[in-house]
């Protein structure tokens, strides 16, 4: 099992989209070490023949018939957004100055 | 504290149809409890919202109904608290969180909607632990809730603020949610009674998903029939969840009743050895356990011992699962749409405006779990951790299978301990992981299970919960054991366990 450094923790929290802090990355990164320590066990538990489930329950496909129902209301979707505008969702520039 | 908060909900049905209490008389008299011991510095803080004035209305419209004849269920004026994982019209749903401060959806949860339909009065939302992450209560961004029975110690969680509530006698009933234990394990650490039906059983729309293939709605109240009228009320078929589960399932509310008679002849009951026997299981807690099996085969239950020995990787398996799942889930906190928007100086991108805001809106364990999740799923790690543990969960699976091959139910304690002090694990999440060790195999089968009070740890004074198992869909059967547990307990006690609890009158102020 791998183990897991201060800076592959930033990088996860890269990946997440969390800006963690160098005092957060240094208290949460052995905190992480030692939980992944811990679940290591599971890698030697199980033999290749045994099937994965991903559910608790078998389930087939559900469908349902192609009908229109209400929905929300655009002043019902907006009402809590952060900012809007236009009757749309307001958001920050999505490009760089660059691109 | 008047003698009607003190009465089951069954037994409040009963006075409201005879006309000796009105619904909106029993909602003040809640919500005067609320004000009584949950505000302030020591209060019990089991609520985050509490919604008086919706809830009188609903009372007052409750009671008209009464006085034309036309109820709308048999807990019909009935007050209840909701777990603030629920969506909820006209409430803040905020799930514990800092990212969903003051966010009030625009839809209700199908179980919201139906309490609603049926009449039950919403008395407001419990607190929990941020996105029900937490066996403590104490990572709600909101200060945690504390355990009736000692102010100083914590009400288990995530659902800490359900069985506070229902302990503290602030609400008859309240709804929670059951991930890895977290419906059981706080009903037993505040000697209440707390249900985690079978995967699917009640419908998960309008949850605010944790662990989607895990997660599952259920009744926290104080006695076992009132559980199952709560399950019968809220479960069946919702066309919202695609999981849930289309084919009605045995009465709970006849299984309860049939239970309470108190006979249990013919019911083997199987005693479950990886969580029985081994270190960590507290002295007192195994007393109680112990004395619960010896009542149950006094009432005429055969007990036999079984073997499930893929529960030692159960833990591993479920944090791995877990953190998965949630990291997924919880991507959609992007500040885009609704929650916290948090926008550094200068001109930033959405991006920049995302990362800020996550790392603000989130907690600690939430942080923890998210890069957690993040790790197990990144390639060259997905087929050694989260992989393993898909295959860990078919073993479990194979466990249940066999072992309910030689047993109708069954049992272990529902925690390895009593409640510990509040701050006590806050900073150890392994040791705060452990406490999951008897509710989490469960989960990962998606089978029922009931935590019922078994008295209290003789080295502490602290309630110990008696755990009962079964098969998917057979939730009829933790019922029974369960209501036939409790009425040998009761008679002798000579009443419930939380007569025995702190009056707490006052503390609030």
């Amino acid at each position: 099992m791998p183990e897991i450094s201060r800076d592959e923790v930033a990088h996860l929290a890269d990946l997440a989209r969390i800006d963690l802090s160098d005092a957060e990355l240094d208290h949460l990164a052995p905190q992480l070490a030692k939980i992944l320590e811990s679940v290591a066990s599971i890698s030697a538990a199980v033999s290749d023949d045994v099937p994965a489930t991903s559910h608790p329950i078998p389930l087939t496909n559900v469908f349902r018939d192609d009908v229109v129902t209400p929905g929300l209301t655009a002043e019902e979707a907006l009402a809590m957004a952060p900012a809007t505008d236009q009757q749309r969702f307001s958001v920050p520039r999505i490009l760089g100055d660059e691109q | 504290m008047t003698d009607l908060l003190k009465k089951s909900a069954a037994e409040l049905a009963e006075l409201l149809a005879e006309g000796s209490v009105t619904s909106v008389a029993l909602t003040q008299a809640c919500l005067d409890r609320i004000s009584e011991v949950d505000t302030g510095d020591n209060g019990v803080h089991a609520f985050l919202h509490v919604d008086a004035e919706g809830a009188i209305a609903a009372a007052a419209a409750s009671d008209a109904r009464r006085a034309k004849g036309e109820l709308l269920s048999p807990l019909d004026g009935v007050p209840i608290a909701v777990k603030d994982v629920l969506t909820t019209i006209g409430q803040p749903t905020t799930c514990g969180s800092k990212i969903l401060e003051g966010w009030v959806p625009p839809y209700d949860a199908t179980v919201v909607a139906r309490l609603k339909a049926a009449g039950l009065p919403i008395l407001g939302k419990t607190n929990m632990d941020e996105f029900a992450m937490g066996s403590s209560t104490e990572h709600s961004a909101y200060g945690p809730t504390r355990n009736p029975w000692a102010l100083d110690r914590i009400p288990g969680g995530s659902g800490g603020g359900s069985a506070a509530a229902v302990a503290a006698f602030e609400a008859p009933l309240a709804i929670g949610t059951d991930t890895g234990g977290s419906i059981r394990q706080p009903g037993a650490v505040t000697g209440t009674v707390g249900v985690k039906p079978t995967y699917g059983a009640i419908s998960r729309y309008g949850l605010v998903a944790m662990a989607n293939s895990l997660d599952q709605v259920g009744p926290v109240t104080r006695t076992v029939l009132d559980s199952a009228l709560l399950q019968e009320l809220i479960g069946g078929h919702d066309p919202l969840d695609s999981t849930s589960i289309s084919e009605p399932i045995p009465s709970v509310v006849d299984a309860a009743r049939l239970g309470a008679s108190g006979d249990l002849t013919g019911v083997k009951v199987g005693v479950i050895q990886e969580l029985t026997t081994g270190e960590g299981w507290q002295p007192g807690v195994m007393a109680r356990f112990d004395e619960s099996l010896e009542l149950l085969r006094d009432a005429g239950a055969e007990i036999v011992e079984v073997s499930c020995p893929s529960f030692e990787h159960a833990l591993a398996a479920y944090y791995l699962i877990m953190p998965c799942e949630a990291s997924s889930n919880l991507a959609k906190f992007d500040a885009m749409r609704y929650g916290l928007r948090v926008t550094p100086d200068g001109d930033p991108s959405a991006e920049e405006v995302m990362r800020a805001s996550r790392d603000a809106g989130f907690g600690d364990e939430v942080k923890r779990r998210i890069i957690l999740g993040t790790y197990a799923l990144s390639s060259g790690y997905y087929d050694a951790y989260y992989g393993q543990a898909q295959k860990v969960r078919t073993l479990i699976q194979r466990d249940f299978a066999a072992a309910f091959e030689q047993a109708d139910v069954l049992v272990s304690p529902t925690a390895p301990t009593t409640a510990w002090k509040l701050g006590e694990k806050l900073d150890d999440p392994l040791a705060m992981y452990k406490g999951d060790l008897a509710t989490i195999p469960s989960n990962l089968a998606g089978v029922p299970g009931i935590s019922v009070p078994a008295g209290l740890a003789d080295e502490d004074g602290l309630p110990v919960g008696f755990q009962v198992l079964a098969p998917a869909k057979a939730d009829d059967r933790v019922y029974r054991v369960g209501a036939a547990l409790e009425t040998l307990l009761e008679k002798k006690w000579g009443g419930p366990l939380l007569d025995k609890a702190p009056v707490l009158e006052g503390v609030a102020r």
